[in-house]
């Protein structure tokens, strides 16, 4: 049997019946393209998470205020106003911490913001100029918050893109215009370069104002809600993780280190926490995928068996003329390659398009690892053939008579 | 009769089909030799088991007891691949229903037993055209087989029989789909067949179609009632 024949008679024979070659094809279009976005999706959401977090800062440590106790009852963690200015102020002068790099003390709240047409709800946020270092924030038009507007108790305001465009509108130039917060005016005197990511921690939809502002202005409120520090790198959090916790400790007058009504968070306990959550997700998706792997699966295993099944009486017919029971295997079995691999390779290519189409509309970055798409494809090019294989295996292995019999 | 070459031989035929612990004998003892030249015509009632007599001759099924003798070779104990080949090489069959592939042109289905005899493309594109041609289908070569007629169709079949020259032509009720007109000209082409040297051997439960025949077997029950030349020719 000449194989380029057989190869090119199978061509033939797949264009005959267009509908029933489309179906199964769609088969397998479908189950390998629908295992590839999901695979996909769930890889690019788990990594903007990770780069979510890290894009908060690097070697950052946050102080944050601990629970309120009254007695024996423990209010919420971060609920407490015990961090003050003074506390950042002595962390950053003391002459026994040589390891800090920048000290941020911040206040946040959301409120309303509103200019004379639009308005929303976002993260207000009371700065230092040590904030833009600490947080990694960089301006793209304008300037950030100074020295002078924390000093000075001034009005103004940076804005994150998202924020800008949310109350201006998109692409316009927000930088002089007034916003209101809280019923109080504010000066746009700044706009801050985009981050990316979105929902959790987003930078973009941010506001900044002079901390001074933000306290005695806004809140009227003269604690923190934490401070941020930026160590000077990597080997040394530990260390300011300790000197910074016995100094607030002093400062505090709190002898026993289990009664600190504060608690210093490095990045790394955050990635840690998170990761946690981020390995719940991973097993999701991994169960989502592979019950995606098995449905689509089933569906190549349902249209090749009823694809080759209703061929029975061809195939009868061809052994009545004299077709070898490896030469009609070998037609399926070219049949079933083709239909896969053609199947297989549209299905790549669709499960590629609909991942960086969602993964844009979700701004998340498109990820494709090749193992999901080999695995993908594996499984079910590995069912379309063996289903393809088995019902025109037992069909050749009739008597003739009843394959030709065969309703 | 100028050749006295045996083509078929059957020793002793029986068939039994079994429906779960029901035996159902649809031959029992069938004897007969059909010599080179021969055209024959199997009649019977249905339920006679001139159908299953017909699919051992065209060695679709194996007898359950006796010998068959075909050309030369019997074919008990063939190989499922060496019967392929006797089916592919030896005979030539018609079936009632045609059996041609679907959505495929009359010279594809012409050419299809010369592609599993491995013979060269261009030559089996060139004998396919000289049967249809024989069959009167030249100018119907590129037609799919829906689009024919039943009559056509079955000339079709005929010429696909045909294509390797096979040692007898098996012809199971070649005209009982179609209509009478149409079946008049199957039987001039099996007895201009016939007049050329090919064996024939044809069921019909059609007296009028089995008259084409010279020699008539009569089954009743899975025996063989009578076995005679035919009187009119």
């Amino acid at each position: 049997m000449n194989y380029l024949e057989l190869i090119l008679e199978s061509f033939g024979t797949l264009t005959l019946n267009k509908t029933r070659t489309g179906l199964a094809i769609l088969g397998i279009v479908i189950g390998i393209g629908s295992v590839i976005a999901l695979m996909s999706l769930g890889e690019g959401s788990q990594q903007a998470i990770q780069s979510q977090i890290q894009s908060l800062g690097s070697n950052l440590l946050t102080v944050q205020p601990g629970s309120q106790r009254q007695g024996f009852v423990m209010g919420a963690q971060g609920g407490n106003t015990t961090l003050t200015f003074d506390d950042a102020k002595a962390i950053s002068i003391s002459q026994s911490i040589t390891t800090v790099k920048n000290v941020s003390p911040e206040l946040s709240r959301r409120t309303q913001i509103t200019t004379g047409e639009n308005n929303t709800n976002t993260q207000v946020i009371g700065a230092t100029p040590s904030y833009m270092e600490v947080h990694k924030i960089t301006i793209n038009n304008g300037s950030f918050i100074t020295q002078q507007d924390v000093d000075g108790m001034t009005n103004v305001a940076v804005v994150g893109p998202q924020v800008a465009t949310d109350l201006f509108g998109d692409g316009a130039n927000p930088i002089g215009q007034n916003i209101r917060i809280n019923k109080k005016s504010f000066t746009v005197i700044g706009i801050t370069v985009s981050k990316g990511g979105s929902g959790f921690m987003n930078q973009d939809d941010m506001i900044y104002v002079p901390l001074t502002t933000a306290q005695k202005q806004l809140f009227g409120v003269n604690y923190l809600s934490s401070i941020a520090l930026e160590a000077k790198s990597a080997q040394v959090m530990t260390q300011t993780q300790d000197d910074v916790g016995y100094l607030l400790l002093a400062r505090h007058n709190l002898k026993d280190p289990t009664l600190a009504d504060f608690s210093i968070m490095s990045q790394q306990d955050i990635l840690n926490s998170a990761s946690s959550i981020t390995g719940t997700f991973t097993a999701l998706l991994s169960g989502i995928a592979a019950i995606s792997l098995l449905v689509g699966g089933i569906g190549i295993m349902n249209i090749m068996l009823v694809t080759v099944t209703e061929r029975t009486r061809e195939i009868g017919l061809r052994k009545a003329l004299g077709a070898k029971r490896k030469t009609i295997i070998n037609q399926f079995l070219i049949e079933s390659i083709i239909l896969t691999f053609s199947g297989g390779a549209i299905g790549i290519i669709l499960g590629i398009t609909t991942s960086i189409i969602i993964s844009s509309l979700i701004k998340i970055n498109f990820v494709i690892l090749p193992g999901s798409v080999l695995l993908a494809f594996i499984v079910s090019a590995g069912i379309g053939i063996l289903f393809g294989w088995y019902p025109a295996h037992k069909a050749a292995n009739m008597q003739p008579i009843e394959a030709l019999r065969y309703e | 009769m100028k050749s006295t070459k045996t083509i078929i031989q059957a020793k002793h035929l029986v068939k039994i089909y079994k429906i779960d612990a029901l035996e159902t004998a649809a031959l029992s003892d069938v004897s007969f030799t059909i010599t080179q030249g021969e055209f024959v015509a199997i009649m019977g009632p249905s339920g006679s088991g001139k159908s299953t007599l017909m699919h051992i001759l065209g060695c679709l099924d194996q007898p359950t007891f006796g010998e068959y003798i075909l050309d030369g070779k019997s074919v008990e104990k063939l190989t499922d691949d060496e019967l392929a080949d006797i089916r592919n090489q030896k005979i030539g069959f018609v079936f009632q229903a045609y059996n041609l592939l679907p959505r495929t042109t009359a010279l594809q289905n012409v050419m299809l037993p010369g592609r599993y005899a491995n013979i060269p493309k261009l030559k089996r594109l060139e004998t396919a055209k000289k049967f249809l041609k024989m069959v009167g289908l030249s100018d119907r070569m590129f037609h799919t087989s829906n689009q024919l007629s039943g009559g056509q169709q079955q000339r079709v079949a005929i010429a696909r029989a045909l294509s390797l020259n096979p040692a007898i032509l098996l012809a199971d009720e070649p005209t009982g789909n179609i209509a009478s007109v149409q079946a008049e000209e199957i039987m001039e082409i099996f007895k201009k067949l016939n007049k050329s040297g090919h064996t024939i051997v044809m069921i019909t439960h059609e007296l009028d179609i089995a008259q084409n025949a010279k020699r008539i077997i009569h089954l009743k029950d899975g025996k063989i009632l009578d076995d005679k030349l035919n009187g009119k020719k």
